[in-house]
């Protein structure tokens, strides 16, 4: 990895431009004046400047995920917000969504500030979700419109879903009043009871404790009719079930203000997986039957589901050793993403522009930022990518803190040669 | 070492029928040498077992160790509560610090499915699973097996009940895998809330019919049954449990056949059978107490005892 400052002034030439705000895509140029888009087209006349030879590689938008856990403050030891970046900045995202789930957690005006100002001195665009409640206790909401000043893009209180129907109402028509999304954990916990794993063939085989489909989507079907109640703005993370995918599909048909994101690990692995007993690939929601991960990919590529995040969720080497039952539940993401998601869904008839879109316009639409990132003095925010590389997931790929990623080792198609954010390239070759 | 196809004993899933064979014949040349005045044999004199229970037990655990001493084995005990696991020293420690200590094989019991593979990857000693929480307890199977051997001779076509709690039993899962392997029909009766989804996959039938199942079957193995697990009541009553799957004197003696009654304990007299069941002609629940000892000297002789000639075969 090698990170330089960006010239004053630079074209990056022999390249294939992606617009996935304006979905075009060409032979072309882009320049870059002090960190901002210039100018992008397909040949630009400009005297004096640095050039930089981008070989032949697609450049977009860098990514945008909306779902990522950086542990800061609380557990540094397992990422802190400077490592989470190189991670994301490892995988193409050059902004990211931090989730309120930390110690203490992002739920005050306060902690919401001390996470936008360190965020201004990190080699990425780094946001703060604040929590629905106090404490994530499902109970009192938060001071929003006070988080909302002082930083945060939307709230949640991820990893532990609103129970009290009630709260979610309160929340969702609170928050119309600034325009942020509401993103709830669906999951009724009760169903889910001790689970492990997905419920279905696999968990009967391991003897490990199953986590049935519909314990997603119940929660799902609650907050979008909450959501159609109130006219509040939902948004379903980490969709896992086609019994949610339904869910969705009828409630956006019904007009309802709703969006949702999938993971690259539920587009990827089924709970066939399991077999290994990796606890890598424990997560929650838990990974899914191949029915489910079809659908999923049905989802993703007719937009019923809007866009993929991460979840990035790191955890320690010794707790991920632990016996299957004891280990926490949450896989790294970043750096694997682009090359999973390819890798899935360039078999299924989408377009490179197609998926790109699901990383960079739809979440940053989701989130309300603005997404044409090619736009004239729009700060520079670049990806370039070497779509048809196939190479092999490895441990010297990761930048996180953590290692926990059920990737390693598995060939995926696409890689990140280098990206352009906050002023510098950052190239991994 | 060559005879069996693998190096552990983590289940007996993916256990070729031709090694349960040879587990059993073993198993009964090894019975007669229970019968013996001196019940001993110097087949592991040399090699170290230790016995790793992370879960309490009685039965399980005394019936290795006799195993392991009747071979003539080093044994040391390691038991821990699974409360103090998730705090004190790490799975991965444990294993390595007893590895290091040269020994030879580990016997485990352990709360989490998964368990004992998750152990392979940390010791290179010969790793026995004697029930990994909800998942296996493939000597519990053996033992099963063998006892149904010897009293009906054979396991081909065999038809064999598998009563209660089938969700939280490994027992049933590695009587399921072996019994199957061996080519005998398996029937699955309990209440729907303790038959996990998509077993009948596994090539069983599922029968809610008490009564209709033991007119059908040679053998039932009935398990323990509990109202209560880790606060989930997954049954209203014991009275009720009892009416519908309780192995009652009457529902027995209204049988007009002879019905092989099997239990692998600890049994809860009066609830998920009888007393007078379990102590009739009958019940062969003591002799698979015996094949117990029987069927665990014969997996530690084949894993442990044997020429080890391993790796390159």
């Amino acid at each position: 990895m090698k990170t330089k400052q960006l010239p004053k002034s630079v074209k990056i030439t022999n390249c294939t431009i992606l617009d996935p705000f304006a979905e075009k895509e060409f032979a072309g140029e882009i320049l870059l004046k002090n960190g901002k888009i210039n100018d992008v087209g397909k040949s630009i006349s400009a005297d004096g400047v640095d050039e930089l030879d981008a070989n032949g590689a697609v450049v977009t938008h860098g990514f945008c995920d909306i779902h990522a856990h950086f542990r800061e403050p609380g557990r540094e030891d397992k990422e802190t917000l400077v490592t989470g970046s190189r991670a994301a900045l490892a995988g193409g995202f050059t902004t990211v969504c931090v989730m309120p789930n930390t110690n203490p957690p992002l739920d005050s005006p306060e902690s919401i500030r001390f996470i936008a100002e360190k965020a201004e001195d990190l080699s990425i665009q780094l946001y703060p979700i604040g929590a629905v409640t106090v404490g994530q206790n499902g109970k009192e909401m938060t001071e929003m419109g006070e988080m909302v000043k002082a930083g945060a893009v939307a709230f949640s209180d991820d990893g532990i879903p609103i129970i009290d129907g009630e709260v979610m109402r309160l929340a969702l028509e609170y928050s119309t009043q600034f325009d942020v999304p509401i993103i709830n954990h669906a999951e009724d916990v009760d169903l889910r009871g001790s689970g492990q794993m997905n419920e279905g063939r696999w968990s009967t085989r391991l003897g490990l404790a199953g986590i049935p489909d519909v314990s997603e989507s119940i929660m799902v079907e609650r907050d979008l009719q909450v959501a159609g109640f109130t006219g509040g703005r939902i948004h379903v993370p980490h969709v896992s079930t086609e019994k949610s995918v339904h869910a969705i599909r009828r409630a956006k048909e019904n007009g309802v203000n709703i969006s949702a994101e999938v993971t690259p690990h539920h587009l990827y692995f089924d709970d066939s997986a399991l077999q290994t007993y990796d606890t890598n690939l424990k997560v929650a929601p838990p990974i899914r039957s191949e029915a489910d991960r079809e659908a999923m990919i049905g989802a993703i590529s007719d937009g019923t589901v809007n866009c993929i995040a991460t979840d990035h969720a790191p955890h320690t080497v010794e707790e991920k050793e632990s016996p299957f039952e004891y280990a926490p539940c949450g896989m790294i993401g970043l750096e694997s993403a682009f090359g999973a998601v390819w890798k899935m869904l360039s078999d299924k008839k989408m377009s490179l522009l197609d998926v790109v879109r699901k990383l960079t316009v739809m979440p940053r639409q989701i989130i309300g930022f603005d997404s044409d990132l090619f736009a004239k003095g729009a700060e520079a925010e670049l990806v370039f990518l070497n779509p048809d590389q196939e190479w092999t997931f490895g441990l010297e790929h990761i930048r996180s803190k953590s290692r926990n990623s059920p990737f390693v080792g598995e060939m995926l198609k696409g890689q990140v040669v280098s990206v352009v954010s906050r002023g510098q390239i950052i190239s991994f070759k | 070492m060559g005879s069996l196809k693998n190096r552990h004993l983590l289940g007996l899933e993916g256990i070729p029928s031709e090694d349960i064979q040879t587990l059993i014949d073993t198993a009964f040349t090894f019975r007669e040498v229970l019968d013996r005045p001196i019940k001993k044999v110097p087949t592991l004199q040399g090699k170290t077992i230790v016995n790793l229970f992370f879960e309490a037990s009685t039965r399980t655990r005394i019936s290795f160790e006799l195993a392991q001493k009747r071979l003539s084995a080093d044994t040391v005990n390691f038991s821990a509560s699974s409360s103090s696991l998730k705090k004190g020293e790490s799975f991965k420690d444990t294993a390595q610090n007893i590895e290091a200590m040269k020994i030879d094989g580990i016997v485990m019991r352990h709360p989490v499915p998964g368990a004992p593979l998750h152990l392979t990857k940390f010791v290179d000693a010969v790793v026995i699973n004697a029930g990994d929480g909800t998942h296996e307890h493939p000597t519990q199977g053996l033992l099963d097996m063998m006892s149904l051997v010897e009293t009906f001779d054979k396991l081909d076509g065999l038809k064999i009940a598998i009563l209660g709690d089938i969700s939280h039993s490994r027992v049933a899962m590695s009587n399921i895998i072996g019994l199957k392997t061996m080519g005998a029909e398996v029937t699955l009766c309990g209440p729907p809330t303790l038959i996990p989804v998509n077993i009948d996959e596994l090539g069983v039938n599922v029968s809610y019919n008490l009564d209709e199942v033991l007119k059908w079957a040679d053998a039932v193995n009935i398990l323990r049954i509990q109202r209560e697990r880790q606060g989930v009541h997954y049954i209203p009553s014991i009275r009720e449990y009892r009416s519908l799957y309780g192995i009652t004197r009457e529902r027995v003696e209204a049988l007009d056949k002879e019905l092989t009654i099997m239990h692998p304990g600890p049994m809860n007299r009066g609830v998920e059978i009888d007393s007078d069941v379990a102590d009739s002609d009958n019940a062969i629940i003591l002799d698979q107490v015996l094949n117990g000892v029987a069927i665990r000297m014969s997996v530690l002789f084949h894993l442990l005892g044997e020429k080890q000639e391993k790796g390159e075969a």
